[in-house]
């Protein structure tokens, strides 16, 4: 019995990255390394104002001050930034009047992803950006969006169209000192997405980024930023797959959140880049910076993040609760199978009154897998009544994998309230038995209480993506169900 | 239906079921009644597949097929049920969805089409109200946070949402209060027919009093020592098991 659980544990465990496939499609890249130089030159081509190349020069020399951090609980092999391509982009015809201007293996590559750019009926209610390698090549709905004030387009378009925008609130809330990873994204940024919702609008559809890595190589920097002012609200969602290959690729961006007073941003990721192969080999290095500040009162920020892929993830969602009465939220799904690596969580720093936040944390660890959860709660001295709940619970398959819990708390506000409650589980012989007794298999077994037990943050997910997720879970740990 | 001859199993090397051979036919209710440690759960869990130990000797036939050939969910499928001592909790997983895939196996299993949506909620609404369980019970998550009463409750909605051939209920009424116990009872008296067949483990008669068996047997130290009709049960109730214990080992001593 128990090595045919160990069998079948090992089979569902072992499921196909399906979306490892590569599109030939024709692609410009620039000469591989990093230097002032080649920083120039992404600016260059991206016909970028003065004040940007300065800011991209000033994030690059302060990167060179800087060591990789080494506090992850994560084993990261050496990185040669020399010998990593910088900018890569499919090439196109300059002006992307309509869909048909669009490179059609560019098209199909989307489609295979489930990603439809023609504005289809079924996904009415999402508009997406789609980003490949380093350029936006569609962002749909744009009009309909606009009718309402709303904006929604490619980072470099918005540099363009609206750079009062960009310049304003750009590295407000990631400064380009803050860490190794942001440094680095802010001298080579790429491209990304940028939203900004208007003064009393709530957004009618989803808003989506849909980030591809295609060519060989080559790392992925991207940089998002959404503004929401005031009495505005907008829900987000973000998507990512990369090809099968046996090199690791970098994946290293930068999301800005602001919310002004009485705004909501719901943010939601289904990540879901490559992890490698079972054995370790190849896979995306995920070192993402992802802030958002409540800055007027009475705001909200809330995370969602479903993180199937990635060899390694190092990413920490956080919140700044400035404004008074503000509330942020940080809910994660994290597994890591074969040989995968997290080390993920968030940080809620409370410096506004009467400031609110809740962590609920789910890691699901398989085959060798670590999983970290980290985690800061920061209480400010003038945070009075400040709140915070946070759970952590942790899931084993197997006895191969791990996990680990690493909260850190710093309160120096007499009236706050803080709570923590962690748990870890595997699932039981027992629990399987009971669904066999009842007719169903080990391997439906697992999928079921693995769904259950991260039910609580798939149902943050707007419909259409907890479906989405829910399989991706089936998938990435049941490989033959589904 | 079912035709165990000479059943053997050990846990860990030890001997448990030192030779168990039983008959039981459609449309009967059999008690096992015996002292803790006699064997009467480990009974119950090699009929459902759960490979704790090891079958040492003997076999049961289920249909003219040899069940202990078949894995624990083919046997779910083919109708036996097991209704848990200790039922497990699911966290997160709400028992309308475990049902509703444990009834579609079955049925995949027998070759018929999944059941929709709303049959199957009609389906769930008629075993409610059937076994008279709390219809909040199946909205929340399989057993989880239910106190040991709504737990025994809830196997009995699942036996009825599964309408096995053979239901073994492993010590059901144990921890349960009157009233509980009378629901319970009404269950099973409810869902049994002339075709299908209960073993009732119990170590008390008075879940007897409103489960009426044809045959009650004495297990002890993994062997059936005596059988008779339902007024074993009183006897037992009367008298202890102490007299069995006697009996046997004065049948060994001769």
């Amino acid at each position: 019995m128990e090595k045919d659980q160990d069998k079948i544990l090992n089979d569902v465990t072992s499921g196909e990255y399906k979306y490892g496939f590569h599109s030939d499609i024709e692609t410009e890249r620039i000469q591989k390394g990093l230097s002032e130089d080649v920083v120039r030159i992404i600016s260059a081509k991206k016909n970028e104002p003065e004040w940007l190349l300065e800011f991209r020069l000033k994030s690059y020399r302060h990167w060179l001050t800087m060591k990789m951090p080494s506090w992850p609980n994560l084993k990261i092999p050496q990185i040669n930034y020399q010998e990593i391509i910088f900018y890569a982009a499919p090439v196109q015809r300059p002006a992307l009047n309509s869909l048909d201007d669009i490179d059609p293996e560019l098209k199909r590559t989307f489609d295979k992803l489930g990603i439809p750019l023609g504005e289809q009926k079924h996904l009415a209610g999402v508009a997406v950006d789609a980003v490949m390698d380093s350029v936006s090549v569609k962002t749909t709905f744009r009009e309909t969006l606009a009718e309402m004030g709303i904006i929604f387009c490619s980072f470099s378009e918005a540099v363009r169209e609206y750079p009062e925008l960009v310049r304003r609130y750009m590295g407000t809330v990631v400064p380009y000192t803050d860490n190794f990873f942001a440094s680095l994204n802010s001298a080579v940024f790429s491209d990304g997405s940028f939203c900004y919702i208007p003064k009393g609008v709530r957004c009618p559809m989803e808003l989506s980024t849909y980030f591809r890595i295609n060519a060989a190589n080559t790392g992925q920097f991207e940089r998002t930023l959404l503004v929401a002012d005031e009495e505005s609200y907008v829900s987000y969602l973000e998507g990512c797959t990369a090809p099968q290959r046996d090199e690791n690729q970098l994946h290293a961006a930068i999301v800005e959140i602001i919310a002004e007073k009485n705004a909501e941003v719901k943010y939601s990721t289904v990540q879901n880049w490559y992890p490698g192969d079972k054995d370790g080999k190849g896979g995306i290095f995920n070192f993402v910076t992802k802030r958002g500040i409540c800055k007027g009162e009475n705001s909200r920020i809330s995370w969602t993040q479903i993180e199937t892929g990635s060899a390694i993830t190092w990413k920490y969602p956080s919140c700044i609760l400035r404004g008074d009465n503000s509330t942020g939220e940080f809910y994660s799904v994290a597994v890591t199978n074969n040989h995968q690596q997290a080390d993920t969580g968030t940080k809620m720093i409370h410096i506004g009154k009467n400031t609110k936040s809740t962590i609920v944390s789910k890691g699901i660890s398989a085959g060798k897998g670590q999983n970290s959860y980290r985690g800061l709660v920061k209480v400010l001295k003038n945070a009075s009544n400040a709140r915070n709940y946070s759970q952590c619970d942790s899931l084993l398959l197997g006895d191969k994998c791990g996990a680990h819990t690493f909260p850190y708390l710093e309160v120096d506000n007499q009236t706050a309230i803080v709570e923590h409650e962690a748990t870890t589980s595997k699932i039981g012989e027992d629990q399987i038995f009971y669904c066999n007794q009842r007719g169903i298999s080990t391997e439906d077994a697992i999928g079921l209480i693995v769904n259950g037990y991260a039910r609580e943050v798939i149902n943050k997910l707007p419909m259409e993506f907890a479906v989405e997720a829910q399989k991706l879970l089936q998938i990435s740990l049941e490989g033959s169900v589904g | 239906m079912l035709v165990i001859k000479d059943l053997k199993a050990s846990i860990g090397g030890k001997n448990i079921l030192k030779g168990i051979s039983l008959t039981v036919k459609p449309g009967e209710i059999h008690a096992i009644m015996g002292p803790n440690g006699s064997g009467k759960s480990t009974l119950a869990a090699v009929l459902a597949g759960r490979e704790l130990g090891e079958v040492t000797g003997g076999t049961v036939t289920y249909y003219g097929k040899n069940l202990l050939e078949m894995a624990a969910e083919d046997r779910a499928k083919d109708g036996i049920f097991l209704g848990f001592q200790y039922p497990i909790e699911i966290p997160g997983v709400s028992m309308v969805n475990f049902m509703k895939t444990a009834v579609n196996e079955q049925r995949k299993y027998r070759g018929l089409e999944p059941l929709s949506a709303s049959d199957f909620l009609k389906l769930m609404r008629e075993k409610k109200e059937m076994v008279e369980i709390d219809s909040k019970l199946a909205n929340r998550s399989v057993n989880e946070g239910f106190s040991g009463g709504e737990k025994k409750k809830n196997e009995i909605f699942q036996m009825a949402m599964l309408d096995p051939k053979l239901a073994i209920l492993d010590e059901t009424d144990s921890g349960l209060d009157i009233d509980a116990l009378r629901i319970v009872a009404n269950g099973v008296n409810k869902i049994k027919r002339p075709d299908n067949s209960f073993i009732v483990i119990t170590h008390y008669q008075r879940l007897l009093d409103y489960i009426v068996p044809d045959v009650v047997h004495v297990l002890y130290d993994g062997r059936i020592v005596k059988t008779a009709g339902k007024e074993l049960a009183l006897e037992l109730e009367e008298k202890g098991y102490d007299w069995i214990k006697k009996e046997v080992e004065n049948s060994i001593m001769v």
